[in-house]
């Protein structure tokens, strides 16, 4: 039972170095430590196992970098309260979460979150990935990307719930660009859809990929990810589309996008309660 | 010299559950290496998760850094995933701190908790690039030492490791480090002269030093020197005061989920409640209890320093502990902590720890733990676990009454003189146990877990002959078909197998190294892990090497038969061990000596030490505190009466 009026806080933060290789649950645990050893006042759930009322974001797949990962965190109304959060320094409670983190998780931003949103797993629409692409040149990456572009469709087969299921990833492919400098590597730069389901940078590598001409592009293969930004919609445009249209929206346009949490976001007063 | 983490980067990503091996835990310490330092590698020969947690690497690992001349870094078995990709990539065994090649290390020191990991120290010294033999090493390899429970019959590893160390590791590290450093600045001499060097330390047993004599190629007649520098008893390590060593002050906190993932204090050291089937028991007298206020301290630092919401009070018996009942008053009551649990992983069976339990497990009450061995007072006077079954219900009733949904009760099979009486004895305790539980919860339920006993060194059923595979396996059937007909009842048990292969190293000679080195050549590692773990790998390499299980596990020894570890000593007397190991046989039960007068087992008086305990009057309780029923004529009221006094089972084949 959620208890109504308990102030929330989006906290942004990146994941690099080492401990990229640490599960989305590892980086969980490791934020329920992180939040017990500043005292932040977190509101917990009720019964027989209270457990911190925390929400992550979409999972990073394990071994990925980010530049923006994101969690929700409900704290308690009334302790909040007590502890005066409510006027302290932005800067502050960051620079204290960062003394405790492991190296290579470092909070870049901390706001107050409006009432009524919707989750982080929801809103969050399409991410954009940073891959250094292994073993292949910038002319054969250039034209696997355009095969994937031209692609009717890209038909991916993975297990979920111990079930073979093929989805139709095409849709899920906002944008494909081919970068980098020559002997420095192919830097691939995708906006990638997460809804209805997240597709993985690997999983677009690894497409089987059918070629105009009958044959196959090889797939490719990663050195490295790194997940640069996740997007949601701009609220203005959110209210007025439904979910499904809202599916195909291509986010590619700047000012249709916007990121949950800015690196940049302004201080702010941290905790807001309603008078 | 330099960090493999760049190599290691690369192969990371086609191996499961990567993290394991990236260090980066919050109290992780980056030693700065320097040819005046000893450099230690402390090894744990299992998966990150299972060696982790462990308090006795953590305590070195903060003593050897502390040193001026000592640096210490930490290792664990890779997973098989790993080693293959290792072995492919001509990549080295590393430590987690530094990413640094095992074999830049000095010494590299493993922690044998369980003999089924031997496999994986062999594992570990071919991945390390060091030859598994100690005899095949030069000055340039590192020195290999063990240490830990195992350590006390190290005579199946005396072909792979260079010294054994015995006892409480605190202070013998220091002086290993002093030797050790001292022949890195002579430029490394001969391995001989380190050797001599090394069994000079009390504590330190270095086999090379030594030579095992067989009659006619056949039954053990003795380990003795060969060496003037080498003891021709290697006595244990013990340190006398608990307060004096707050370790660890930083425990490790890993970034993925290890087993026991809490903190850990340690409330005591040693144990005198005198269980013959146990090994830590006996091996680690006296009692020396940390003053609780320095447990306080601990906890609540602790707890602020690593975020934990659990903390588990360790001990071999923590009910025990003087200053159970303020510390846990103290810490449940801190608000500082948040929402804190505390753990007694060693619960004591009666209404007094159930009422602690009941403090401090306030939520979450859906299972709580009690381990009264046998299933029969005859067979509980036998090994000396001296519940009755009054007190028994009690706590079960007590536990049942205050929410908590499930009991699960340890047992063991296989014990000296055990009849199926005694072995379906388990079930009939259990279906009281859910009848009990049924007055006060209709879903009350009682899980049996089932151990197979393996007899161990330095403790009285050391002469005692192991139940056969096939005899443990009879006694679990049985326990199996009894269960299945009792409501409520469900049964859980160690696979017997592997028993025999535990019993088999527990008590061997140095025949056995041939057999360790012939399973690991065959692949068999991992042996602790149902999933790898490969009876027919030991059978083979046995049948082999021209042993038999019946020898070195089945027999019953003699009284004057020459024990493999006879030449060392963990401070008790041979023939005390032998008298409650007579007493054991004719159901004479022995009370807890910390509140009564001296049984001189040996362990105080050889090292000029005394039970350290806060409390000169024993804790509340029943019949394992002052309601002991021995003392009353056996006033207690027992179901199942005593038999007469009677010889071991016989074991059949």
């Amino acid at each position: 039972m959620s208890v109504v009026g308990n102030p929330k806080i989006r906290v942004r933060f990146s994941k690099a170095g080492k401990v990229r290789f640490t599960s989305h649950r590892d980086v969980a645990r490791i934020w329920e430590r992180a939040l017990r050893r500043v005292e932040l006042p977190v509101a917990y759930s009720e019964g027989f196992s209270p457990r911190p009322k925390i929400s992550y974001g979409l999972a990073l797949p394990t071994g990925y970098e980010s530049a923006g990962e994101y969690l929700d965190v409900e704290l308690d109304r009334e302790k909040a309260e007590s502890l005066q959060l409510r006027d302290g320094p932005e800067g502050d409670l960051r620079e204290r979460l960062n003394q405790v983190l492991p190296e290579g998780i470092r909070v870049q931003a901390i706001a107050p979150l409006e009432r009524g949103g919707e989750s982080l797993q929801q809103a969050v629409i399409a991410c954009t990935w940073a891959i250094e692409v292994d073993g292949a040149g910038f002319a054969e990456v250039e034209v696997w990307a355009s095969g994937i572009l031209d692609a009717e469709e890209i038909l991916v087969e993975r297990e979920r719930k111990g079930k073979k299921v093929t989805d139709d990833v095409r849709p899920l492919v906002h944008s494909l660009d081919v970068g980098g400098s020559p002997g420095d590597g192919v830097q691939l730069t995708a906006v990638l859809g997460t809804q209805p389901r997240a597709l993985r940078p690997t999983e677009l590598l690894e497409a089987r990929l059918e070629g105009t001409s009958g044959g196959t592009y090889p797939p490719l293969s990663a050195r490295s990810v790194c997940r640069m930004k996740q997007w949601m919609l701009r609220e203005s445009q959110e209210s007025r589309e439904s979910q499904e249209s809202r599916n195909q929206t291509k986010i590619t346009q700047g000012d249709a996008r916007v990121e949950p949490l800015s690196v940049d976001a302004g201080p702010a007063a941290l905790v807001e309660t309603r008078a | 010299m330099s960090s493999l983490w760049p190599e290691l980067e690369r192969v990371l990503d086609e191996v499961q559950k990567p993290a394991r091996y990236i260090g980066c835990e919050d109290g992780m310490i980056i030693p700065t290496h320097h040819p005046d330092k000893a450099a230690w590698l402390l090894i744990y020969p299992d998966t990150y998760e299972v060696g982790l947690p462990n308090q006795g690497l953590q305590i070195l690992y903060e003593i050897l850094n502390e040193r001026p001349d000592a640096v210490a870094e930490r290792s664990y078995a890779p997973w098989t995933d790993l080693a293959a990709v290792l072995r492919r990539e001509g990549l080295p065994l590393f430590s987690l701190d530094t990413h640094r090649a095992a074999g830049d290390f000095d010494v590299l020191a493993f922690n044998l908790s369980a003999e089924l990991v031997y496999t994986n120290l062999l594992e570990c010294l071919d991945l390390a690039g060091i030859p598994i033999l100690a005899a095949d090493r030069g000055p340039e390899h590192p020195l290999v030492l063990v240490g830990g429970h195992c350590s006390y019959n190290p005579e199946p590893l005396v072909d792979f490791i260079d010294a054994a160390v015995l006892g409480d590791g605190e202070e013998v590290v220091s002086e290993i480090s002093a030797v050790v450093a001292a022949w890195k600045a002579e430029g490394r001499t001969a391995r001989e002269d380190v050797h001599v060097a090394l069994a000079g330390i009390t504590g330190v047993y270095v086999p090379s030093l030594y030579t095992a004599d067989h009659s006619d190629d056949g039954p053990l007649a003795g380990v003795r020197p060969v060496h003037p520098a080498a003891p021709e008893k290697v006595e244990k390590r013990t340190i006398a005061d608990l307060a004096e060593w707050p370790y660890p002050k930083n425990q490790l906190v890993p970034l993925t989920e290890v087993v026991h993932d809490r903190l850990n204090v340690e409330v005591f050291r040693g144990c005198t409640r005198g269980c013959r089937f146990c090994q830590a028991g006996m091996i680690t007298r006296p009692v020396r209890e940390r003053p609780a206020e320095q447990v306080r301290t601990m906890v609540a630092d602790g707890l602020r320093r690593t975020g934990y919401d659990e903390v588990a009070l360790t001990s071999l018996s923590t009910a025990d502990f003087s200053g159970i009942q303020e510390v846990v008053e103290d810490t449940v009551s801190d608000d500082a902590c948040g929402q804190v649990s505390v753990s007694l992983p060693s619960l004591r069976v009666d209404a007094f720890t159930v009422g602690i339990a009941a403090q401090i497990q306030r939520a979450r009450r859906t299972g709580l733990t009690f381990a009264p061995e046998a299933g029969t007072w005859r067979m509980r006077q036998v090994i000396n676990k001296l519940i009755s079954e009054e007190d028994l219900y009690g706590a079960v009733e007590s536990a049942f009454s205050q929410g908590w949904r499930r009991v699960k009760l340890y047992f063991l099979t296989g014990l000296p003189t055990e009849t199926d009486e005694d072995t379906l004895g388990i079930i009939e305790m259990a279906k009281n146990c859910v009848e009990i539980g049924r007055r006060h919860q209709k879903g009350a339920s009682v899980t049996v877990s089932i151990g197979g006993f393996v007899p161990k060194p330095f403790t009285p059923f050391q002469w005692f002959g192991q139940n056969t595979e096939q005899e443990l396996h009879r006694k679990v059937g049985l326990l199996r078909d009894a269960a299945r007909k009792a409501r409520g009842v469900q049964i859980k048990w160690h696979d017997t197998r592997a028993s025999v292969v535990e019993g088999l190293l527990s008590r061997g000679d140095r025949r056995l190294g041939a057999v360790i080195e012939d399973v690991w050549r065959n692949g068999g590692v991992f042996q602790e892990w149902g999933e790898h773990f490969d009876l027919e790998l030991w059978t083979d390499a046995m049948a082999r090497h021209g042993m038999s299980f019946e020898d070195h596990v089945y027999r019953h020894r003699h009284e004057d038969e020459a024990l493999p570890w006879d030449h060392l000593s963990a401070g008790l007397h041979k023939d005390f061990l032998w008298q409650d190991w007579r007493d054991a046989l004719d159901e004479v039960g022995l009370e807890d000596c910390r509140w009564i007068p001296c049984y001189d087992c040996g362990a105080c008086t050889g090292y000029g030490i005394e039970h350290v305990v806060a409390s000169a009057v024993p804790p509340a309780g029943g019949s394992q505190g002052t309601g002991q029923g021995l003392e009353h004529g056996g006033g207690v009221p027992v179901a199942l009466s005593a038999r007469p006094p009677r010889e071991p089972a016989e074991v059949s084949s």
